[in-house]
């Protein structure tokens, strides 16, 4: 057993970390005031990623894209967890799930996602179904030799800045089928979603179809076949919320090690009492215990191990993990940790949906324990 | 043309460094190390020569443990096209670094060396000036521009009071200060492409030179903590105190 990163990963955390200390943190408070990032910032960050050959890293090299292992594409995801995710975003990672795409929808959507050139979001969420998503309610049925959908969706993350969707919808048959949806389609509207506690500046947005007209060419893999894709290729995005936590429990700890460290009450560092110094070491312990959990998982996909349950686990341990820090790190700062000049409030609200999103706790526990109980019949 | 980069590893520049319990040195155990930020600037320039077309192959070198390989290697993922890790166990001071340079050069016939003005860990700012001499070949220190055109460097140096320019006839040395470049990000292709890259490994006795120090530390302590300011009523007290309490008029 090796804990050691290689020395390429090492490298890969290195670049990641300058590249979001350096470009992107001197951007967040002006996002954070304004909840606004300009298109020209945006294309900006993505020459700029672009440029460092490290655009689309997680798409295999044969499309283009970085053909980076699950391993090393979880230490980026973690390092670049530490910024903003309004910026973050730009940082192109398309969804795996366009590999599963034919050799047409590969050139118009697949390619295009790898050179930067069309932005993918995914759409599943709807109003009546969050995490049963069997209850979905938007619909795609037969019109001669085309599909007419109709429905909602919302909570869908930066469709704001999408080229096009990828969207799960009701076939005839009550199967899910996943269909390629471009911005500009007739009868599909992406409005701006709801202001959230979480994330300002990264949109989530609602899409609503009306008698939207699609050729079959727009069904991504086969009809019927969305859960089962779903299950293929989009079950590693927990773990990218896992990876992120920690990256980002790990930014709130630094800033709070080094205040414990500084700050001086009743003529010492408040890091020598025991009240904040026991702090410290439950959130350091908390975070490592996360990322071990993370990278164990991500190394299990590398090695083609079952890992459903691993994922989950991480998800879960590091996005609980992450709200005790940020809030820890805050409560360490005082006074000063509620005000917009330090990023510990945002760090605090932004962790709150990390155990919402991409599955509830209440799911990943649902999931962790099903694993289990299955084999035994129960 | 070719060109030479000697890289050193030394203590991340973000690290606080502690000295260790005995005074012997610095705490290195289970510290984050680096490439010395001025060699980063000295390699960053080389592959800017390199884009421009006036050089056609860089070598990183490096002077040092087996791990300073790592060190190598981020100069091949920053664009250098092969290394050769010069391998010992003493930590070489300047002159036996500038000896095994001088082998090097001999050996690779570089048109161009630039090296980093100082390491961050011993600051002795020495190596590239020892190097220019051992060679006999001449030198444009703390640059902050570089412009190479018909075998001539011509060197924007930062000395004290202003900028010097001065033209150097190739080959040369050249050593880099922080307003030379602003060094890249490895790209993800170079990173991967680094491993590829050839890393050739000989002993300072292949060079023919003996690295062992020929100084020693006696000890190594903390520097003093800034003792509180004072407040003076009058100019008489203020000279009076600089005189007779800090006794430096």
């Amino acid at each position: 057993m090796d804990f050691g990163l290689t020395h390429e990963q090492q490298m890969v955390v290195d670049t990641v970390r300058g590249f979001v200390e350096t470009e992107l943190y001197p951007l967040e408070p002006h996002i954070e005031r304004t909840g606004v990032v300009l298109p020209e910032l945006g294309a900006a960050i993505r020459r700029k990623v672009l440029d460092l050959g490290f655009y689309a890293p997680n798409i295999p090299t044969e499309f283009g894209g970085g053909g980076l292992d699950h391993l090393t594409f979880t230490l980026l995801e973690r390092e670049l967890g530490r910024a903003s995710m309004a910026l973050g975003v730009f940082w192109g990672r398309p969804s795996n799930i366009l590999c599963a795409a034919n050799e047409d929808q590969k050139a118009r959507y697949l390619y295009p996602a790898v050179r930067g050139e069309r932005m993918d979001a995914l759409a599943m969420t709807e109003p009546e179904a969050g995490s049963d998503l069997r209850g979905m309610k938007c619909t795609a049925r037969r019109a001669g030799g085309d599909w007419i959908l109709n429905g909602t969706k919302h909570f869908i993350s930066h469709a704001d800045i999408a080229d096009f969707l990828i969207v799960f919808v009701a076939t005839d048959t009550k199967r899910i089928t996943a269909f390629l949806v471009d911005r500009g389609t007739p009868g599909f509207e992406i409005r701006p979603g709801y202001r959230s506690v979480s994330h300002r500046g990264y949109q989530n947005c609602i899409l609503s179809f009306e008698d939207c007209r699609l050729p079959d060419a727009q069904i991504l893999g086969q009809e019927g076949q969305g859960f089962a894709m779903a299950n293929t290729w989009l079950h590693a995005t927990r773990l990218s919320v896992a990876a992120l936590c920690v990256g980002r429990a790990r930014r709130a700890f630094d800033l709070a090690l080094n205040y414990a460290a500084q700050r001086r009450q009743f003529g010492q560092a408040i890091g020598k009492f025991q009240g904040v110094s026991f702090q410290l070491a439950d959130m350091i312990t908390g975070i490592d215990a996360a990322d071990h959990l993370t990278l164990a998982a991500a190394w299990r996909l590398d090695q083609r191990l079952p890992a459903n349950r691993e994922i989950s686990q991480a998800k879960l341990f590091a996005s609980e993990m992450l709200s005790r820090v940020a809030d820890q790190a805050l409560q360490i700062h005082g006074g000063m940790g509620l005000m917009e000049d330090l990023p510990l409030e945002r760090l605090w609200r932004d962790a709150r949906v990390e155990r919402i999103w991409d599955g509830t706790s209440e799911i990943q526990r649902h999931i962790i324990s099903r694993e289990l109980l299955r084999p035994l019949g129960a | 043309m070719k060109i030479l980069v000697p890289v050193k590893r030394v203590v991340d520049y973000n690290v606080k460094v502690r000295v260790k319990s005995d005074q012997t040195g610095v705490e290195l155990s289970g510290v984050k190390m680096a490439m010395n930020p001025f060699d980063e600037i000295a390699v960053e320039e080389a592959v800017r020569l390199k884009e421009k077309g006036v050089v056609t192959e860089i070598i990183a070198v490096s002077v040092g443990i087996t791990a300073s390989q790592e060190t190598i290697r981020t100069a091949l993922a920053m664009g250098a096209d092969r290394g050769i890790l010069v391998e010992t166990e003493a930590s070489p001071e300047p002159l036996a670094v500038a000896k095994i340079l001088k082998a090097l050069a001999d050996r690779e016939q570089p048109g161009l060396i630039i090296l980093g003005k100082q390491a961050i860990d011993d600051d002795m700012n020495a190596t590239g000036q020892m190097l220019a001499a051992l060679l006999g070949w001449p030198q444009g220190t703390f640059a902050s521009k570089v412009d190479i055109e018909d075998g001539t460097a011509t060197v924007k140096r930062e000395v004290d009071g202003g900028l010097e320019t001065v033209a150097l006839t190739m080959p040369a040395i050249i050593t880099a200060d922080l307003r030379l470049n602003e060094p890249r990000y490895a790209s993800l292709p170079n990173i991967m492409k680094a491993r590829k890259k050839p890393i050739d490994v000989v002993k300072p006795a292949d060079l023919g030179v003996d690295p062992a120090p020929r100084l020693s530390t006696l000890k190594v302590v903390e520097p003093p903590k800034r003792q509180a300011g004072k407040k003076v009523k009058s100019v008489a007290e203020l000279v009076d105190k600089l005189r007779n309490e800090a006794k430096v008029i």
